[in-house]
Formats: structure tokens, sequence, C-alpha cells
């Protein structure tokens, strides 16, 4: 059972002024820095924490957060990036204090925040089976016992003693997901784990976890892999800037989320700068038809209309979108000037322009995606770098198989033949 | 079966802390284990250094005190021996001070990935500290033989003050650890605080040249206390200042509890700062 009443926790930031602030003249310079080291100076003589930065915010990462657990509920958390996901199952796995309110937790908990947490590189496989499950609560009779079980499931056992620095990545998490995975607490609390390993090894742990369940334990969950979500989870909390935004059943709480990504607008717009060389003043992101829209079946193209504005000549010149995932890894880069030689040199005389490109269907997986855009132009000019655009998500309809792993899912045609 | 219930709230002081601190002894264990098989790894003399460097160290002062400065040892007891028995206990102190001050820091992704009572931490480091005090202990041996010395029936006493200069040290090293966490200031502090307390505690000397109207004074440094009762026990041939060990003993005492209350203090904060 977990009881969490009025939460709220808050962090102290600091900020940097401008850059334009802050180098003016000499005189400013030194007096910012004899302010800033009075500040600090005050700061520990009152015992206060010293914050770097020139100004100091205080930061509500939860905010007010109240809802309940049954035991054996298997609980998604789910939000955006900085909606607080982690800061609650660092509160509720004791690592960290909360500033205001309370939780009742009826049992122990376990937490699983990062896979691979303690490992020593310099120490063999077995020996960190020993520490880190030490570490995460394991009595060493425990571990005994469950050793056999744990080298089994992590695929190890011929490089029991090997330093653990030799072992490929992939190796070194499946070992330590292993001795994770049969920690047996009351309560587990697990932090974007799923997102690593090869196939089959993330389906092992996907049953583990659903096992894990079934005995009766409660697990909080936390990932961006919605399908796993709703696969093993029968409760949702969704999160945004710190609050709850829904609690109840998962599907009805998933789709919230789903819901809330396709409230913006899939417009980015901007009213032209005279002062720069380029202005981008639009990119829609849309179907065929041109309408823009953010959520995209499997079969769907995505259309992506870009604007801008030249104020004057310029050469060299480039615009490219860059299609992330949010994990912030790549999935794609394009550019105007791939296939492309309109004019020689890629001179822009001024005017507005518009350039056009899809993405093929039939090629990214069902997730949400997270393009940004930048144009250049001379040898080294950058005008925008990665300037967000708005998201857009690929829904499951029509995906050839829900769950199938990998961020593009394009459909490659196979041949077999009978060659004997 | 009754099921505890943890309650989370800003500001509680844990009513279980020291039953939770018990729980976790086998993490104690296999963190000061880690630490220990970590050492010496991937060096080439390995477990030798321990052993080294207050053998190097004892024969610098020998040499410097003893021979230059021409310094008074404890009664017939060969120079050399009276170094080292001070030595030992010194450079357990201040290897665990230094190394238990960075503990926190360096163990910061177990820090805000896992719980487990913080205290564990430092006080894993002395004790790895202690391990190479004990390997360290056999050059004294090694030195009683050459020297043909055999101690008294003191010698009984050797083990309560190892105990005394493993609270010695934990003490201070659990308020500079939790310090450092907040103010990374002190890293640069403690071996500067190293290096001028071997001079001012009686590691190179015998603590019987400070003049007698300062001698209780003088023992208000935790380590004096320690080095004298180390050499009481070995060499036996002083007798022990008792006024000035119970008074560096109470300092210890002091710096124990006021180190175990500041950690707790600021322990719960130590994932957000670290």
């Amino acid at each position: 059972m977990i009881s969490v009443e009025h939460l709220s926790k808050s962090y102290l930031v600091g900020h940097q002024l401008a850059r334009e602030q802050r180098y003016t003249a000499m005189r400013d310079v030194i007096g910012l820095q004899i302010k800033n080291f009075c500040r600090k100076a005050y700061d520990m003589a009152r015992g206060r924490q010293i914050v770097q930065g020139d100004e100091v915010e205080e930061f509500w990462a939860l905010d007010d957060v109240s809802f309940e657990v049954k035991p054996g509920e298997v609980v998604g958390i789910i939000g955006n990036n900085g909606a607080g996901k982690s800061t609650l199952l660092k509160v509720l796995s004791r690592i960290t204090e909360p500033t205001r309110g309370r939780v009742q937790l009826g049992g122990r908990v376990a937490s699983l925040l990062e896979v691979g947490t303690g490992f020593h590189p310099e120490l063999t496989g077995r020996e960190n089976v020993f520490l880190n499950g030490a570490i995460l609560g394991m009595t060493r009779v425990e571990i005994k016992r469950k050793f056999d079980e744990i080298v089994q499931f992590a695929e190890v056992e011929k490089f029991l003693d090997t330093p653990v620095k030799r072992y490929s990545s992939g190796m070194y998490v499946r070992l330590a997901f292993a001795v994770a995975a049969h920690l047996e607490p009351e309560i587990l609390v697990v932090d974007e784990v799923l997102a690593v390993g090869d196939i089959g090894f993330q389906k092992k742990c996907l049953n583990k976890l659903s096992e894990v369940s079934g005995e009766g334990r409660t697990v909080l969950l936390v990932s961006h892999n919605l399908t796993a979500i709703r696969r093993l989870c029968t409760k949702g909390v969704l999160l945004q800037h710190g609050r709850v935004r829904k609690v109840g059943d998962i599907e009805s709480v998933a789709d919230a989320y789903i819901d809330d990504g396709e409230e913006s607008l899939p417009v980015f717009s901007q009213p032209n700068d005279k002062e720069k060389g380029v202005t981008l003043t639009s990119v829609v992101v849309g179907g065929d038809e041109g309408t823009a829209k953010n959520t995209f079946g499997y079969n769907e193209r995505i259309h992506f209309s870009i604007e801008y504005e030249v104020n004057f000549p310029v050469r060299q010149f480039q615009v490219w979108v860059g299609i992330r995932t949010v994990e912030e890894s790549w999935v794609f880069n394009t550019a105007d000037n791939d296939t492309e030689e309109s004019e020689p040199d890629y001179r822009r005389i001024p005017g507005k322009y518009r350039a056009e490109f899809s993405v093929a269907e039939r090629f990214l997986n069902a997730g949400r995606y997270y393009p940004v855009i930048g144009i250049s132009h001379g040898p080294s000019r950058t005008i925008y770098d990665r300037v967000e655009l708005p998201t857009f998500a690929i829904s499951e309809v029509d995906v050839p198989e829900i769950g199938r792993p990998g961020v593009v899912a394009p459909l490659i045609p196979w041949k077999t033949y009978l060659s004997d | 079966m009754t099921k505890k219930i943890w309650i989370l709230e800003p500001g509680r002081t844990e009513r279980n802390y020291w039953s939770d601190l018990w729980d976790y002894r086998e993490l104690f264990q296999v963190l000061a284990w880690r630490d220990v098989s970590v050492r010496y790894k991937q060096t080439v003399i390995g477990l030798l250094w321990a052993v080294l460097r207050p053998f190097l160290t004892m024969i610098v002062f020998t040499v410097v005190f003893g021979r230059i400065a021409n310094l008074p040892s404890d009664g017939a007891a060969p120079y050399a021996l009276m170094v080292f028995s001070g030595m030992l206990p010194w450079t357990f102190f201040s290897t665990a001070l230094a190394d238990a001050s960075n503990s926190l820091v360096g163990n910061a992704n177990l820090i805000s990935k896992v719980y487990f009572p913080r205290l564990i931490v430092p006080t894993a480091t002395v004790v790895v500290a202690l391990v190479d005090f004990l390997i360290s202990f056999s050059i004294l041996l090694g030195m009683m033989v050459w020297y043909h010395w055999l101690p008294g029936w003191q010698i009984l006493f050797l083990p309560l003050f190892i105990v005394v200069a493993f609270l010695a040290s934990l003490g201070p090293s659990l308020w500079i650890t939790a310090l450092n966490v907040k103010y990374r200031d002190f890293r640069y502090v403690i071996p500067f605080l190293v290096q001028f307390g071997l001079y001012i505690s009686p590691v190179g000397f015998s603590s019987g040249v400070i003049p007698e109207k300062w001698r209780f004074w003088y023992s208000l440094n935790p380590v004096v206390g320690v080095i004298d009762g180390f050499r009481w026990c070995i060499l036996g041939e002083r007798e022990m200042y008792w006024p000035g060990f119970l008074a560096s003993f109470g300092v210890t005492a002091f710096f124990l509890w006021f180190g175990i209350r500041e950690f707790r203090k600021m322990e719960r904060h130590f994932a957000d700062l670290i």
C-alpha cells in the first residue's frame, strides 16, 4: 500500500545572466563576481546550500501530488520529460526527502532507477552480483540462493570470473537487470529500464516484471514506452509540470497523455525579422492534403512545409530537419541540399521561399517524434540550430506488429527459396 | 506477519535509524570488501603500498628528528621503533580522514540512485584504512624482532587503543564528508590539515619533549592520546599521562557525537546536493 498526500518537492536552480548582461565592462564583471562570492559565503555561514549562477530561483519539481496505490497494483507513471516522474520515484524510494507533504509506504521499497548502479568495473561478474545485490538490499543468503538463477537469466555463465569492465555493454546490462529482477521487496520501483538490451532480452524483462506483479507485489513503473506500460500496468498516473493531471485505469490515462500531445497545434510560426539574413517564418507538419495534424497512421506520409524569408543575398545556404526520439537519439537528418542543387553555390536572393519534403509512409514505428530544424549559410553562419518543432506521433493503427522494437519499422521484402 | 510502515515527511527524524543501519550491515561488509579488493588492483606491488608508505616516512622522520635534531626517544626504545609506533596510528588516522572525506562524493552515483543508510559509506572507508593499518602492523613486528624488543604486559591494551583510533578518525570524517557534499571547498582543506597534523602530532618525536605546563593542552589533539597510548603499549618505557589521555578521549567522544549529529542533519539532502 502506498499513499501519497500533498507531496511537493522543490529544488533551487541557478541561472546565469544573459551573455550581454554578463560581460559588459570589467567593472561589472568584477562587481558580479564579488556579489556572487558574498552570496555564497553568506549561504555557507547560514549552513545553506550554495548554488552556481547569478540568480537563484526555486523550482517545484513536484507540486501537491496525491494518489493511492493498493497492494498488488502495477502503476505506470507517465508524462513528458521534466514532468516530475523521476523525482516522484526518488522520493518514494527514500533517496531524497520531500519538501512538503507525506508518504506512507506499507512495505520495503527496492528501487531500480538505473541498471548497473553500483557495479564496480574492476570486480568480476560474480563479485558484482553480490555487491549489487547488497546495494539493492538483498542479504548474502538470499543472493546465494538465487545466484544460479540470476546468472542463467543474464546468460553470462562463461564470463563470471571476468572483470565487468571487459564485458560488452549488452552483457553488462543483462547482468545488472538480472540481479535487480530477483529482488523480493513488497514495493518495486522501476525507472526506464526497458530501453536496454536486445529484443529477446527486453521480452524477458517484460515477462519477469509481469511475473513479479503476478506474485502480488506492488510495482511502480516509469517508461516512455506506452505499449509496455499498457501491457503491464493496471493503473496510471499522468504527471504534468509536477502536478497530477489524471489518475485512473491505465487506458484512460494513456489516452489522456496522447491527447495532451495533440493539444498543441502542429504549426510553428514567427514574424519575419528584417535584421536577420534569413527568418524562419513557418513550419507546418501535416498530411498529404496539406492540413496540419500531429497524429499519423503507419500508412500515412508525413509532410513538412517550411517557409522562410531571405532578407539579403546569402550563399551556401542550407535548411535541415532532424527527427529525434524522446530519448533524444537521432532517427535521421535531412537537408534541402541533399539531392537538389537549385542554384549554383546554393545562393538565395532575397524573397519568400517555401521548401517541402515528406517522410515516407510505412517507415517510422509507432511512437512520438520530436523534430528539430536548423538553418545556416556561408561557411559557418548558423542562424537557427536545433529549433524545436511541434511533435508528432505515429499511432498504433496499421503498425505491422504492436510492440515491435525499433525506432523505424520498415517492411522489408524477404525472399525464401528451398535451397536444397 | 506484521508489516512495517514507513512514513516519509520533511524533517522527520527516522525513529528506526539505528535498526535500519543494522539491517544494512551486510552492505557495510560488502562495500568495505569492495574498497579493499579494488584498492590495489592494477598496481604492480599491490598490498606492499600499504606497507611502504609508512615505512619510508618512518625512515625520513628517524633521520630528521632522531639524528639531525637529536630529539630524545622514550627511555631505552630505539628511535625508529618509537617513530613507527606513532606512525602506525597516524597513518591510519590520516588515511581514514582523507578517504572518508571523499567517500560520499566518490560514490555519488550510488547516493543519487539507491537508498541505504548513508552512514555506511564513510564508515566502510574507515574500515578499509583499518585493513591497511593491520597490514603495516607486520612491519612493526618485524622491527621488534630486528631490535630484539619485547613489549611488556601493556601490549594487552593495544586493541583498546585501536578502537580509540577508529573512533577518533570516524568522528571528524563523518562531519567533513557531509560538509564536503555541500561545500566542495573541504576537498582542498583536508590534504592541508593532514599534512599540518603530521607535524603538530607527536609522530616524529615523543610527546615527552613537550614542556610539562603545555602537556594537558597539547593532549586536546585527539591523535595525541592515541599515539601516546600506542607507545605505552608497545614500548612501555614511559608512564601513561592519564589526564592527557582522558582529555584526548573526551575530544574524540565529542567529535563522534558531533560528527554523527551533523551527518544525520545533512544526510537527507545528500541526493539533492551531490
